[in-house]
C-alpha cells in the first residue's frame, strides 16, 4: 500500500490569525498553523505558552479576540453542536465527578454520543476493566488521565483534542496511551496533543508547534526542526580543558554537566576520530560518545533562549 | 429523550451517593418534624406541633434540595470542570439544565411524600389541605432557591460555595418561621424576616395545608418578585467553568 504524502492529507483544522485575551493578558497572540488528518501535532512550550488557550478555542469552550479557527470545516463556536459529535476532548484536569464510577461514566458518554463505541470495547481499549466499579477519587494517576482519554473516544473521533495526556502518569501508562495515539492516527484521525512534555513528544508527534510566550516560534516536522542541529555528545573519565579540544576540532565544544560535553554543529565520524586521538594525546579516557540530531528540549532551548521548561 | 433520560439518571446518582447530601435533603427535614412533633418545645398555642411544623417543613425540604444540593452539587461540578466536559457532548446547556430541574423536582415528590406520610403517623390533620396550591407553592419556592442556589453556585469556587450556601440555607431556617412562629421574633428583624422567601413560603404552604396562614396574599407577592430577582440573578451571574 502506497501511504499519501504526508502534505497530501486533507486539513482538519485550520487556525488564521488567532489572538485570545483574557482582561489585559494577551493568552495567544496572532497564531496560524494547520493539522492534518492521520497525523499527530504536538503542541509544545512550557506552561503558560498559550497552548491550552489555543485548543480550548479550538474545542469551542471559548472565544477568540480576533482571528478565526475551522474544525473539520466548521466553527466551534456557531456550529459546535454538530462539531461535538465528531470530535474528542481530554481535558487537562479531567472534567469528571469524584463519586462518579468507572463504569457507568464511560456508558453515559457512550449513551451521550448514541453508543457509537460499547463501554466494554473502551473500557478493554484503557485497560480500566479491573476498576469498573471503582470511584473517579480512588484511581491512581495514570488511571485517571486513562479514564479521561477513554472519555474522549466514545464517539470515534475525527479529530481529537488531548491536553497533557502523559502528564505525572507511569511508564507503562505512556506505553498504553502512545499506542492508542499511534492507532489513532492510523485509522485516520488528526491527533492534537498539547504537552510540556518535549520528550513525548519526541516519540509519537508527526508535526511539532513551538509555543513560547503566546506565540508560535517554529513548527514543521521534527526533522525539520531539527535540521541543521547535528552534535556529538560524549562523557569523559576527568574534566577536559573545552577551548583546547574546540581549537583542535574547529567545532564549538560545551560542557552540559560535570564530565558531559556536547560538540555542536557536526555528527561527521572523522570529528569522533579526531576526538579520540586529542583525547589520547592528552590522557582522558572517553566514556561514552553518540553522535545525531539535537534532542527537541536543545532545539527549543536554542528558540526561546534558554526558556525553562 | 435518551440524552435527557441518561443525564437525569446520572443526576440522581451523584446526588444520591452522596452522604451530606442525603442527610441534608432527607434527615434533617425529618428529624425536625419527628423530634419537634414528639417533644413539646415550641410555641404554638393550641395548634398541635405537627401541624404547624408540617408547612415549614416542607419549605425547609424545597430549600434544602433547590437551593442547598443544586447548588453546592453545581459549584463543585464547576469547579471539576465537570460541566465544561459535558459542553463537548451532544447533550447541550437546555438538556443539562433540563435534566438538573427535573431531578429536583424527583427528589421533591419524594420528600412530599415522605414528609406527608411521617406527618400523618405523627398525628397531622390533613382534612383541609389545597394540594393544588401547596404544590403551586412548591413549584415557586422551587424557583426562588434554585436561582439564589445557582447564583452562588456561578460565583463562588468549591468549597467557599459549601460555606455560603449552608449560611444562607441557616439564615433562611431560622428567620423562615420554619421552627416557630415569627411573631416570636423582636420587631425589625420579624420585618427582614417576612420579606424572605423562606418565611414568606412556608405562609402559603401554612395557608395551603392548614389553612392558618399569617397574610399569605402578601407571602405571595413577596415570592413572586424573589422569583424575578433570584431567576435574573442566575441568569446573569452563572458561569459554566
Amino acid at each position: 500500500m502506497i501511504l499519501p504524502a504526508p502534505h497530501t492529507k486533507p486539513i482538519a483544522v485550520e487556525v488564521e490569525g488567532l489572538t485570545v485575551r483574557h482582561g489585559s493578558t494577551v493568552a495567544v497572540d496572532n497564531v496560524s498553523f494547520t493539522a492534518r488528518s492521520g497525523r499527530v501535532t504536538a503542541i509544545v512550550g512550557p506552561n503558560g505558552a498559550g497552548k491550552t488557550s489555543t485548543i480550548e478555542v479550538c474545542e469551542g469552550f471559548s472565544r477568540a479576540t480576533s482571528g478565526s479557527v475551522r474544525v473539520l470545516g466548521l466553527d466551534p463556536q456557531k456550529q459546535r453542536s454538530q462539531l461535538n459529535r465528531r470530535i474528542g476532548v481530554m481535558l487537562q484536569d479531567g472534567g469528571i465527578y469524584p463519586t462518579a464510577r468507572v463504569g457507568e461514566l464511560i456508558r453515559h458518554y457512550c449513551t451521550l454520543f448514541g453508543n457509537q463505541r460499547s463501554s466494554t470495547e473502551l473500557l478493554d481499549l484503557v485497560g480500566l476493566n479491573h476498576v469498573v466499579d471503582t470511584t473517579y477519587r480512588r484511581l491512581s494517576g495514570g488511571e485517571k488521565q486513562r479514564l479521561s482519554l477513554a472519555l474522549a473516544l466514545a464517539n470515534n473521533p475525527e479529530v481529537i483534542f488531548l491536553d497533557e495526556p502523559t502528564s505525572g502518569i507511569d511508564v507503562h501508562g505512556r506505553d498504553l496511551i502512545r499506542g492508542i495515539i499511534q492507532q489513532l492516527r492510523d485509522r485516520g484521525c488528526c491527533v492534537i496533543v498539547a504537552t510540556h512534555e518535549l520528550d513525548e513528544a519526541e516519540r509519537f508527534a508527526d508535526d511539532i508547534i513551538v509555543f513560547h510566550q503566546s506565540k508560535i516560534v517554529a513548527s514543521g516536522t521534527l526533522d525539520d526542526l531539527r535540521a541543521g542541529h547535528e552534535e556529538i555528545r560524549f562523557r569523559t573519565n576527568v574534566s577536559i580543558e573545552i577551548a583546547s579540544l574546540a581549537q583542535h576540532l574547529g567545532f564549538n565544544v560545551r560542557m552540559v554537566d560535570r564530565e558531559r560535553y556536547i560538540i555542536d554543529g557536526t555528527s561527521n565520524p572523522e570529528v569522533i576520530v579526531a576526538l579520540t586521538g586529542w583525547a589520547k594525546d592528552h590522557g582522558v579516557s572517553i566514556v561514552d560518545v553518540a553522535a545525531g540530531s539535537r534532542r527537541l528540549d536543545d532545539v527549543f532551548r536554542q528558540l526561546t533562549g534558554g526558556a525553562q521548561q | 429523550m435518551k440524552l435527557l433520560r441518561a443525564q437525569l439518571g446520572s443526576e440522581l446518582r451523584v446526588l444520591l451517593r452522596n452522604g451530606e447530601q442525603l442527610l441534608l435533603i432527607v434527615g434533617i427535614p425529618v428529624l425536625l418534624l419527628t423530634f419537634f412533633s414528639l417533644v413539646d418545645l415550641l410555641p404554638t398555642g393550641d395548634s398541635a406541633s405537627v401541624d404547624f411544623l408540617l408547612p415549614g417543613i416542607i419549605a425547609l425540604a424545597v430549600m434544602s434540595t433547590a437551593m442547598v444540593s443544586l447548588g453546592i452539587a453545581t459549584g463543585f461540578e464547576r469547579s471539576y470542570n465537570v460541566l465544561k466536559r459535558l459542553g463537548a457532548t451532544p447533550l447541550g446547556i437546555p438538556r443539562l439544565i433540563l435534566a438538573k430541574a427535573l431531578s429536583v423536582v424527583v427528589i421533591e415528590i419524594g420528600q412530599l411524600v415522605l414528609l406527608i406520610g411521617v406527618a400523618i403517623s405523627l398525628g397531622a390533620s390533613t382534612a383541609s389541605v389545597n394540594l393544588a396550591t401547596t404544590l403551586l407553592a412548591v413549584v415557586v419556592g422551587t424557583l426562588v432557591f434554585s436561582g439564589i442556589g445557582l447564583t452562588l453556585a456561578g460565583q463562588l469556587r468549591g468549597e467557599v460555595n459549601l460555606a455560603a450556601q449552608n449560611g444562607v440555607y441557616l439564615v433562611l431556617l431560622l428567620l423562615g418561621g420554619i421552627m416557630f412562629p415569627l411573631a416570636e421574633l423582636p420587631g425589625a428583624l420579624q420585618t427582614v424576616a417576612r420579606s424572605l422567601p423562606s418565611g414568606a413560603l412556608a405562609d402559603v404552604l401554612r395557608e395551603s395545608i392548614t389553612g392558618t396562614g399569617v397574610a399569605p396574599g402578601s407571602s405571595w407577592t413577596i415570592l413572586l418578585v424573589w422569583v424575578v430577582v433570584a431567576q435574573v440573578s442566575a441568569a446573569r451571574l452563572f458561569r459554566w467553568s
